[in-house]
């Protein structure tokens, strides 16, 4: 652990723009994962890479930041009766166990391939999961949004069903936010890849909300809220076990939180306006959008693995500036949707209490 | 409660000025003491506690401030929240 230990003797100087900076990134993410359950975090860590910071201070600050923020933001979703806690805990316990083997795999690549080798595993996780799970979530919710039935009751898919039929005696659990019960058999591999995406790409939630909605049946609104109980056991674990090897830069994470807990109180309140097809919409258009990204940088990891030709300086260099900055429209999107969404959802409200007012004569 | 009544609803300025007042007196600590903290916090084993501890503390004020805030502001739920099963 030597190497860790030096790596956090390696905290570094924090001026006026670093703190700025630092504080408008967690407020964007904070305020995408109050409404989607996840974000940020793809972002904050390359961010603070580029700033100087060592590749593991950023990820172990990212992390104790998440935790608070994450907590702050279930806090107010569950007054909107939005939280699952329950099904968080259990997920989250099982997703805790795979951000540990997630992390040891990590090591193992990292060991046997060195940066380049993990970094091409990072992005090309990135790149099939997304693609994957982005496209299905996009889709699902431009048919919903097609059919013109956004206001409709969100019906729950046939894998869910028949999740939600198996009986395994011993092992079965009620959850609120599925109305049903389900065997544990079926949560424990979803945490558990929650986990392992979590530790790999920072976002556990892009496969935590997903398989809530498409796999257990729970609604969207209840998915995202329910992740950010998740991301809490994870974030507050992960902290820990980086926090025993001091690589926690605190000042990091607390000028963060700063920005994100602004934010996720927001992003909390935007889910109270919108229809619940819209967390899709945000969180499949982020999806997508990064998946492009990470996809950009995927030659330039094989090229210095050697898989592919070499790629001059300045082309790494233009791949790097591109992808970082598609990151960062993707999370700017992301909020602008939501605070475009509120925005109208506020309008419409006030709209309706002026209509009342009317009908029962006050005016 | 009518959503009049609702709207005339006392906002929370005195709390929003508490807890700004302590989340500002928490955040100059951290940024006046950046050494002490570097020093102490990256020790690891036992002294993981501390930014833990420090998360939760800074959680807990700043995120009450920042709820008054946005309420202070007029920026809350809609009324006729969703319907959630």
């Amino acid at each position: 652990m030597h190497d860790l230990a030096q790596a956090a003797a390696n905290f570094i100087n924090l001026d006026a723009a670093t703190l700025i900076y630092l504080f408008l990134v967690g407020f964007v993410g904070g305020l995408v994962s109050g409404f989607i359950g996840s974000g940020g975090a793809f972002v904050l860590t390359p961010g603070m890479m580029s700033m100087g910071v060592p590749g593991l201070v950023a990820v172990a600050s990212n992390m104790c930041h998440k935790f608070p923020k994450a907590l702050v933001g279930a806090i107010k979703r569950a007054k909107y009766g939005q939280v699952d806690v329950k099904l968080g805990l259990v997920l989250g316990i099982s997703a805790e166990a795979g951000v540990l083997y997630g992390a040891h795999i990590q090591e193992q690549i990292k060991k046997t391939f060195g940066d380049a080798g993990s970094n091409l595993y990072v992005s090309v996780s990135f790149v099939v999961v997304l693609a994957i799970v982005g496209i299905f979530v996009l889709r699902d919710a431009w048919k919903t949004y097609k059919a013109g039935n956004a206001n409709a009751e969100e019906k729950i898919t046939k894998i869910a069903k028949w999740v939600q039929s198996v009986n395994i005696p011993g092992t079965m659990v009620y959850f609120k936010s599925l109305d049903a019960r389900i065997s544990i058999l079926f949560t424990l591999p979803l945490g558990f890849a929650t986990g392992m995406l979590a530790a790999t790409i920072a976002v556990g939630g892009f496969v935590g909300v997903p398989s809530m909605i498409y796999v257990l049946g729970a609604p969207s609104l209840m998915a995202s809220a329910t992740e950010l109980v998740i991301a809490f056991v994870m974030g507050l674990g992960g902290s820990f076990k980086y926090a025993l090897h001091g690589l926690v830069d605190i000042r990091l994470a607390m000028i963060i939180l700063a920005g994100s807990l602004f934010g996720i109180q927001l992003g909390a309140m935007g889910t109270t306006y919108v229809k619940p097809f819209m967390i899709k919409v945000v969180m499949g258009l982020i999806m997508v959008i990064v998946l492009f990204s990470r996809a950009l940088m995927v030659p330039v990891y094989m090229s210095q693995l050697g898989m592919i030709g070499s790629i001059t300086a300045e082309t790494t260099k233009i791949l790097k500036t591109a992808s970082f900055g598609i990151m960062i429209f993707a999370l700017a999107l992301g909020a602008f949707i939501v605070l475009r969404a509120m925005w109208q959802g506020r309008r419409e409200e006030r709209l309706q209490n002026a209509m009342e007012a009317v009908n029962i004569g006050k005016i | 409660m009518s959503s009049h009544e609702n709207r005339t609803k006392k906002k929370p300025i005195g709390m929003m000025v508490l807890t700004g007042i302590i989340s500002a007196g928490l955040y100059a600590a951290l940024l006046m003491n950046q050494d002490l903290l570097n020093m102490n916090f990256a020790r690891g084993g036992l002294y993981a506690f501390l930014p833990i501890i420090t998360a939760f503390v800074f959680s807990f004020i700043h995120g009450s401030f920042t709820g008054h805030f946005w309420t202070v502001l007029g920026i809350e739920a809609a009324r006729k929240k969703m319907e959630v099963k």
